[in-house]
């Protein structure tokens, strides 16, 4: 496997320890997610033991150990977001790609995840799509604006036909 | 530089930032401990050793193992206030490993015989990070280390999986106070042994690093061995008298 992009993003931050943050979450984008071969790689180039970039790994919620779809929907679930009818939003994406919070959908091209308050409260009810932030959210919208990204997906052309 | 404090009322003279426990060891002022080790930097994480400072007239419970001694202090070991913290300390750790000797023992110790909290599961790690600081500061390996956070934190390698960098010197396994790691004979191997967590079996040498060319041999430095042998030696110790 050949690892430049990574080597890249080593590179621009200086093969910094204090950094590895930053890493981690440049490394995330490339694919989504953070395969074992390249923690595995960086613990090398960096020096530093596997299981602390492991740790790091799983301890935040925003890395995925697990490959994930080529677009991430995030959907507001906190308070604000909640009491402006979030959760019929979550139900009504759910539906529509056929998936769970927290799941991929088969051809990868969706992830549905979850999140509580993202600092934009007067925007709710809020869903975030890869980085692209949409506000007063109603179950009527989520389709249109995952067709957005859906050109290729099998599950929502499915919900068309 | 020295500093002055007092420990329940009895004056000591320390180097700043010693700990407060050490102080307290020098006086003979017990206090319990789980996750402090003499040979590993303090840590903080089972909240045992919890004690009483006032500081500008302004009293506060902190752990002792890792608050640093400084001029004036105040320091009390034996207040309700910190009994109380203490015994709620040791029903947590009760409730978590209902099952675990050297837990029931030091429960019983401090007079706790029930957990007034729900029993979740039935753990056998106290997540006390001891077999994570021995792997990282003394072997300087770290091959296992925490993962997760909250009440999904746990102590296991990376990915879950056999780990490529243990060399099985077993340090873990002899400063684990609850024995949650444990040393076994490999079958397949002899002289081999591997280390079992849980269900996971992590990897040894099975030949003893006597390879010539072992790349795991510069690793296993006479000093660390001297070190975990010292590891070992307590560990049989505190074993035998948990058995009495
Ligand atoms: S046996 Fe392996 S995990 Fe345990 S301290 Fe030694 S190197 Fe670390
Ligand atoms: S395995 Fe043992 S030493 Fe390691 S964190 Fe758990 S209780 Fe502590
Ligand atoms: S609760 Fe959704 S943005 Fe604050
Ligand atoms: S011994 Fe101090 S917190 Fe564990």
């Amino acid at each position: 496997m050949a690892f430049e992009k990574v080597d890249e993003i080593l590179e621009k931050h200086g093969y910094r320890h204090d950094a590895l943050i930053g890493i981690i979450q440049d490394i995330q984008r490339l694919e989504n997610y953070l395969p074992l071969e390249t923690l595995r790689h960086i613990s090398h180039r960096l020096e530093i033991p596997l299981s602390r970039i492991y740790y790091i790994a799983t301890f935040y919620k925003s890395f995925s150990l697990e490959p994930r779809g080529r677009h991430i929907v995030k959907v507001c679930l906190g308070t604000a977001c909640h009491i402006c009818g979030a959760t019929q939003n979550l139900e009504q994406m759910e539906r529509t790609l056929h998936i769970c919070e927290g799941e991929t959908t088969k051809d990868m091209m969706f992830s549905l995840e979850t999140v509580n308050c993202v600092g934009t409260c007067a925007l709710a009810p809020v869903a975030i799509v890869d980085d692209t932030y949409y506000d007063a959210v109603t179950p009527e919208k989520v389709e249109k604006i995952l067709s957005n990204y859906a050109t290729e997906s099998e599950g929502i052309e499915s919900e068309k036909n | 530089m020295l500093v002055t404090l007092t420990i329940n009322g009895q004056i000591i003279h320390v180097e700043r930032e010693t700990p407060i426990f050490e102080a307290a060891k020098k006086l003979g002022i017990p206090i319990p401990t789980l996750c402090h080790h003499e040979a590993l930097k303090p840590y903080g994480s089972c909240r045992l050793c919890t004690v009483e400072v006032v500081k500008n007239k302004w009293p506060k419970l902190v752990t002792s193992c890792n608050y640093p001694a400084e001029d004036g202090l105040e320091v009390k070991t034996d207040t309700d206030r910190v009994k109380r913290t203490r015994k709620m300390v040791m029903e947590l750790l009760l409730a978590r490993c209902p099952h675990v000797p050297a837990i029931q023992q030091l429960a019983q110790k401090m007079g706790v015989k029930t957990s007034q909290f729900k029993k979740k599961g039935d753990e056998q790690c106290i997540l006390c990070g001891l077999c994570v600081r021995v792997c990282d500061e003394i072997v300087g390996v770290r091959a296992i280390g925490f993962v997760g956070r909250g009440t999904e934190r746990e102590m296991n390698t990376p990915f879950g999986i056999e780990s490529d960098t243990c060399i099985g010197c077993g340090a873990c396994t002899y400063i684990c106070p609850t024995s949650y790691i444990e040393m076994v004979e490999r079958p397949d191997a002899p002289g081999g042994r591997s280390l079992n967590k849980g269900e996971l079996t992590l990897d040894s040498c099975p030949n003893s690093y006597v390879c010539e060319n072992c790349d795991r041999e510069q690793q296993f430095l006479l000093e660390t061995m001297q070190v975990i042998e010292k590891f070992r030696r307590e560990n049989e110790k505190r074993r035998s008298e948990q058995k009495v």
